[in-house]
């Protein structure tokens, strides 16, 4: 057994992965919290809960999602072939409905009648708000002011959906702020409430629930590479706000030594300024929103404020297993700054004929410079996390464009 | 152990609490002597959080306006030392669990220790993640406080059990914040955690006038009080170690008015 799967079976055994994770949560949550565990590890591996998930990943999510060969940039790169996996095509935009319908799942078993949820760039709001009409639940979610400003567009999406929006007024306004407000409004209300957690992050069991949910994508990704090329990746590449898209995007591939993992942070203006959100590369090791894990903040234990022009990674943490895989070296993490962020939208848009999610961006620009310095017969799965409708308003802006929104 | 159980003996006991460095240093050491001469039988402290997860906007706002005083974790210890030459009243500390973690487990309980902490009440340590700084805080003669909600069921003996110092009972589901409507099982939650522990207990969570702590004085062995004074700190800034020393002597006499103290 490797170090990794022995860390990985503390966790589920519901203690700690090791030097990260754990529960850090009030005492009126924990009652709640044994529940969802509980109630996850019944229902994973039940046939008729498997066939529930699968068909609505199937028949509403519009999974598999694509692994599309991008021929044109990896022609203009000359190096690696890219491939892309295609999340930003999944129903609502982005891979967080797979962790949204799998959550949501859960709820219905435990009884629950009202979904709550953070949202950072608005993405996993819209997905549950999605889900709780298509269920009939009542949704409730919670979103940095700062982000309800940036990502108008999905604010309304999920009021035309159902959903009632709190903009949250305190600390810096973005998605930490957003899950202090969501733990706070299901600690008040658990009864009746599922906390739909948008990454894999917050205290155990939901850093496993969330990976569970988003495996499916390199479940997908390493069959349909195995169909088209017979092999296995030589590098995998996601970015990494919580981690949610990442760690699905890792797990298949996490016991194969073969296959690079790479997690692309937001490096905001840049690594080595106070304006980042590049947490594995800056942060240290603490105790927050319910997990030992990395964050930005300062020598007494307080939080950092972050920056990323992305409101989907402008995140202190992240995930606890990012943390034990950077840590035994098993993923390696980078930083991608605004300006290369913003420089890949339009690259990929203009070669490929995609406009991604500025989130997913971040990957493709790492892409970008990596993908030249390796050979031609390697291989690079690049997921594509999400849809980038919802930032060309805030693109045209940075980029000094003037349109009538 | 500290010997903070002893203080519940033939009284209820009366627990205000306040933010360090709120608006000042002066006036936080001066809050501490003027609860411990308006009758506080243990005075807790709140060392702040950038994001306290188990505080609603009054608490909130003054560990905001602590940060604008540039408070540091060991600024509150300096208030506590600055406090413990005039006044020997018991003293809690209640912060989050990073900030501890931070300063490292063994260099923050003796800390304490050194300035006289009896206690340490940690909303996000659960039972389940205490084990990680008992050895520390056990060294130390330091207690944890734990927590115990209405929510806490099949938990309760656990908890109750393991329990030492006195016993925080959350008196309503959420966050702090004053409150006119309580958890209508307090007194079978009391009961219950009674049936597996001897270790005082103590009402917290939204109480707010003299009549209320009176109230919940009577059903556990004390009350704790947060924001009706962190309030008063708000709008009286400097001149509140006067008000707080008024607002404290009327909760002592309606807590001394209630019934049925241990022996
Ligand atoms: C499109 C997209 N990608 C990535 C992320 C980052 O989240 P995670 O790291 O959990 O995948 C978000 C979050 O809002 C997102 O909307």
């Amino acid at each position: 057994m490797t170090k990794l799967k022995a860390e990985a079976q503390k966790t589920r055994a519901g203690i700690y992965a090791g030097t990260y994770g754990g529960q850090y949560i009030p005492e009126t949550l924990m009652t709640e919290l044994e529940k969802v565990d509980h109630a996850f590890h019944t229902l994973k591996d039940d046939p008729a809960f498997k066939a529930e998930l699968h068909d609505l990943l199937v028949n509403y999510a519009n999974r598999p999602s694509l692994l599309y060969y991008a021929k044109n940039m990896t022609k203009d790169l000359g190096g690696a072939k890219i491939y892309l996996k295609r999340e930003d095509l999944n129903h609502t935009g982005a891979h967080k409905i797979n962790n949204v319908i799998g959550q949501a799942l859960l709820a219905k078993h435990l009884g629950k009648k009202r979904l709550i949820a953070e949202t950072g760039a608005g993405q996993h709001g819209v997905a549950t708000a999605t889900i709780a009409a298509l269920f009939g639940m009542e949704c409730e979610i919670f979103m940095g002011k700062e982000d309800t400003d940036r990502q108008k567009l999905n604010v309304y999406r999920m009021e035309l959906l159902g959903a009632k929006v709190h903009p949250v007024t305190t600390g810096s306004m973005v998605l930490k702020d957003a899950i202090n407000a969501a733990l706070q409004e299901w600690a008040t209300r658990s009864e009746d409430t599922f906390y739909v957690m948008g990454s894999a992050v917050g205290p155990y069991p939901f850093p496993e629930i969330v990976k569970h949910f988003q495996s499916v994508i390199s479940k997908e990704s390493k069959a349909q590479l195995k169909a088209k090329e017979n092999t296995l990746p030589d590098m995998v590449v996601a970015c990494v706000g919580g981690g949610s898209n990442a760690i699905g995007s890792f797990a298949d591939y996490i016991d194969d030594p073969s296959v690079r993992l790479v997690g692309v942070e937001a490096a905001g203006k840049g690594v080595n300024t106070d304006q980042t959100a590049a947490t594995i590369e800056r942060g240290s090791v603490g105790i927050f929103h319910g997990m030992k894990s990395l964050f930005l903040q300062n020598e007494d234990g307080q939080i950092n404020p972050v920056y990323s022009i992305s409101a989907g990674l402008d995140y202190p943490g992240v995930g606890p297993e990012h943390a034990a895989l950077a840590k035994e070296g098993h993923a390696q993490y980078v930083g991608i700054t605004d300006d290369e962020s913003v420089q890949a939208f339009e690259y990929i848009a203009k070669q490929e004929g995609i406009v991604a999610a500025i989130e997913s961006c971040h990957a493709i620009a790492y892409v970008e410079k990596i993908a030249p310095t390796m050979r031609k017969d390697q291989i690079i799965v690049c997921t594509l996390s999400g849809r980038g409708d919802k930032d060309v308003a805030s693109i045209a802006k940075y980029k000094g464009v003037d349109i009538d929104e | 152990m500290s010997n903070l159980s002893d203080i519940f003996k033939n009284h209820k006991a009366f627990i205000p609490f306040v933010v360090a460095d709120d608006p000042d240093f002066d006036t936080t050491v001066k809050n501490i002597i003027a609860l411990a001469k308006g009758g506080a039988d243990i005075v807790e402290v709140g060392i702040p959080f950038s994001d306290p997860i188990a505080d609603g906007p009054v608490i909130q706002s003054a560990d905001l306006r602590a940060f604008a005083a540039g408070v540091r974790t060991e600024t509150v210890f300096e208030i506590v030392d600055a406090a413990r030459k005039q006044t020997d009243v018991p003293i809690v500390f209640l912060t989050y669990l990073n900030v501890v973690f931070k300063y490292g487990y063994d260099a923050f309980c003796q800390r304490c220790q050194q300035s006289g902490v009896a206690g340490l009440v940690i909303p996000d340590m659960p039972y389940e993640s205490r084990d990680e700084i008992l050895p520390a805080a056990t060294q130390a003669g330091i207690d944890i406080i734990p927590l115990i909600t209405p929510t806490s069921g099949h938990r309760i003996e656990k908890i109750a059990r393991a329990a030492s110092g006195f016993i925080y009972v959350v008196s309503s589901l959420g966050i702090t914040g004053e409150r006119n409507e309580f958890f209508t099982g307090l007194k079978d939650l009391v009961a219950n955690i009674r049936q597996y522990t001897d270790v005082p207990t103590a009402i917290g969570f939204g109480v707010h006038t003299p009549d209320q702590a009176k109230t919940m004085a009577g059903i556990a062995d004390g009350v704790i009080i947060g924001s009706a004074i962190v309030d008063i700190v708000a709008k009286e800034k400097q001149n509140a170690p006067q008000a707080i020393e008024t607002f404290t002597k009327s909760v002592r006499t309606a807590v001394d008015a209630s019934q049925g103290a241990r022996v």
